[in-house]
């Protein structure tokens, strides 16, 4: 049947819509300030995941000039490798972390090598095209993990289901762990790109490639190291997120709705990606609220259209014209 | 070796380039008129099916592989065709009315989608059109006074002046007669200067700007056009399937279509039909080739999508041209038969090329 696979997979999209929790408080005088404040954080940490994914794509996109439509798969399958090492191999939590995390940042490098740049220096559409294939792939191959693949699990976390309470303010361990651990991993990055050897060299090879195969940087290893470094982040904004949604095939679609955040940054720019992100989820929670049924979904792609007509290169994007 | 020798500088741009394709199309419209009485039902709803997805297929084509506009959310105009075709003819409108109205529609979409096209390339207008498709995906489910919403509408068959056609034979040949149109006015405009000033456009924007062509107006021409192509298909895809709902035209549409210009090659008329035959074919080929795999592999719900992912891949990584590539390739190899160099299509590494900069 003609559009078989988008009558299989409509139901999928569905699914991802997932509910992101959020409360609905009394609207009377002071609750008012307090269910503002719930979303905002609520917004913040969904914000914060969309961040993690969004960084993912600015690395490679300033690295190699290639968007990684796979970034939501190598989340997908980041997150259920921490969750196989957690119940197959029975891995203590933090252990099982670094595992995944490492494991697939060794994938991004393969990944890179085998598939990437073979075809380094063609066209974008190219590449595009490439990665949506590559994401078809990962998505089908999970399917066919035994006993694993069709199910939807839920990852075992240590903090699972803990709240705080700051007054009548409710805010789940979670949320706090998502804002926290993406505040730290952004310093840790900022300070690599800033001070470490490997850092800077990247930071060359995306500002002028040629100019830094001159200066003996290893222009393509570097690149693969950008994809090891992307699908390590990606495992983690899995991981982070695997407590809200769940773990299952199509957790990956998230990742559509981080383009939006990636774009409202401006694409090439890192500190771009994050804040980005942030304004992505904060609106995405707010219109949730606010306004009618059916704005949450679309809030993400609304906001990047007007972007993109106002102000192309988004909030932190510079402006480069070529010289004839 | 053949040899074909211009005497006239009107040979360069004659639709018919010699008379084995006279003879050939003309065999092959021969073969598609009388298929109704060779083959069954079943391959009669395949063939329109066929036809449909080459005519969305030629929309994206002068979108994509002619003006170098990738769009992600094809599927949209795709829809928007569907439901303009639907609400008029539930409204009494005749069929030979609502067809162009849905390509109207459709094409004013268009144009709207071109407006950010105009000040952003390559990437960002790969996410906006992207974001434009799941926009058109959730305003077809909630405005249900005129979609009907997520449960969908029935679409009245197709009637010509009181005749009614039906869903075989008839639709069929309503089906061939739109297509060969399309095919016919997307030939034309590839060899008129609108077609050139495309393809000007497609290999450099500068290049292009400076030699007078007025970038805005004809990306926008393109957006419309294309769009115009897709709606037309997507009312006969409605009237195909007589019963529409929003979750058809969603962003696994949109990669589909993106599926049918990619396998079938890039930049080619011919790539259009080639993949659409391919992606109506692929589901049948998996069908029986579950039988022969292990239950595991067989069974799994996303066998379909690795196949489409892998094929996807495939034709990236090592037919760029893609299936029309790997014809023209076969077709020199005997053409200049010992004389074959496996360098003639070989395509140029360009590691250092920046696209920021274009």
């Amino acid at each position: 049947m003609p559009g078989a696979l988008a009558c299989a997979c409509a139901g999928m999209l569905g699914a991802h819509r997932h509910r992101w929790p959020r409360t609905r408080p009394a609207p009377k005088g002071d609750a008012r300030v307090t269910a503002f404040l719930q979303l905002l954080i609520s917004g913040i940490s969904l914000g914060c995941i969309y961040a993690l994914i969004a960084l993912g794509f600015v690395l490679i996109y300033k690295a190699t000039e290639t968007v990684n439509f796979a970034q939501g798969e190598l989340m997908m399958l980041g997150a259920f490798g921490g969750l196989a090492l957690m119940q197959v191999a029975h891995l203590p939590f933090i252990v099982a972390v670094v595992l995944a995390i490492a494991a697939m940042a060794g994938c991004g490098v393969l990944l890179e090598r085998v598939a990437i740049r073979p075809i380094l220096g063609q066209p974008q559409f190219t590449v595009v095209m490439l990665t949506i294939g590559l994401g078809f792939m990962a998505r089908g191959l999970m399917t066919m993990a035994p006993s694993y693949g069709s199910d939807t699990h839920a990852l075992p976390v240590p903090y699972q289901g803990q709240v705080w309470n700051f007054g009548a303010l409710v805010v789940s361990v979670e949320q706090v762990v998502v804002i926290v651990v993406t505040v730290v991993l952004c310093a840790l990055l900022y300070a690599m790109f800033r001070y470490s050897r490997i850092g800077i060299a990247m930071q060359a090879a995306s500002q002028n490639q040629l100019a830094a195969y001159y200066m003996g940087i290893p222009v393509q290893r570097l690149n693969g190291l950008v994809w090891g470094l992307s699908a390590g982040v990606a495992t983690i904004a899995g991981l982070l997120l695997a407590p809200f949604t769940f773990v299952h095939v199509n957790m990956g679609f998230i990742g559509l709705k981080a383009f939006p955040a990636a774009v409202v940054g401006g694409f090439g720019s890192l500190p771009g990606a994050i804040v980005g992100g942030l304004v992505i989820g904060v609106i995405e929670s707010m219109a949730g609220f606010y306004l009618p049924e059916g704005f949450k979904d679309i809030a993400a792609y609304v906001v990047v259209l007007l972007m993109l007509v106002i102000k192309p290169n988004g909030l932190f994007g510079g402006s480069v014209r070529k010289k004839v | 070796v053949r040899f074909f020798f211009k005497t006239q500088y009107d040979q360069d741009i004659r639709l018919v380039k010699h008379g084995g394709q006279v003879f050939w199309y003309g065999l092959l419209a021969v073969a598609l008129l009388l298929a109704p009485w060779s083959v069954g039902d079943y391959w009669m709803t395949q063939l329109s099916f066929i036809l449909i997805y080459s005519i969305a297929g030629l929309g994206l084509m002068v979108l994509a592989g002619f003006t170098g506009l990738a769009s992600l959310g094809h599927a949209a105009f795709l829809g928007v065709g569907a439901y303009t075709q639907a609400y008029l003819l539930s409204h009494g409108w005749p069929f030979v009315l609502t067809l162009p109205c849905a390509a109207a529609l459709s094409a004013a979409v268009g144009v709207v989608v071109g407006l950010p096209a105009l000040r952003v390339k390559g990437i960002y207008l790969a996410i906006a059109t992207l974001a434009f498709g799941f926009i058109v995906e959730e305003v077809l489910a909630r405005w249900e006074s005129v979609t009907g919403g997520n449960s969908g509408r029935n679409v009245p068959g197709v009637s010509i002046f009181g005749w009614e056609l039906g869903s075989g034979a008839g639709f069929y040949y309503v089906c061939l007669v739109v297509c060969a149109l399309a095919t016919l006015g997307v030939l034309n405009l590839l060899r008129s200067g609108t077609g050139r000033a495309f393809i000007a456009i497609r290999d450099s924007e500068i290049s292009a700007q400076s030699m007078g062509i007025a970038i805005a107006r004809y990306k926008t021409l393109a957006f419309a056009i294309s769009a115009a192509l897709t709606g037309a298909a997507g009312a006969l895809y409605a009237h195909k399937l007589a019963f529409i709902s929003p979750d058809q035209f969603g962003a696994l549409q949109s990669i589909e279509l993106l599926l049918v210009v990619v396998v079938g090659g890039v930049g080619s008329v011919h790539g259009a039909f080639l993949g659409a035959i391919f992606l109506i074919a692929l589901p049948q080929f998996i069908a029986v080739s579950k039988d022969w795999l292990p239950p595991a592999i067989g069974q799994a719900s996303g066998l379909q999508g690795l196949i489409y992912g892998a094929v996807l891949v495939g034709i990236v990584l090592f037919e760029p041209l893609g299936l029309y590539g790997r014809w023209l390739k076969m077709r020199t190899y005997l053409q200049l038969f010992p004389f074959y160099r496996r360098g003639l299509f070989k395509r140029q590494k360009a590691f250092t090329k920046s696209e920021r900069l274009r």
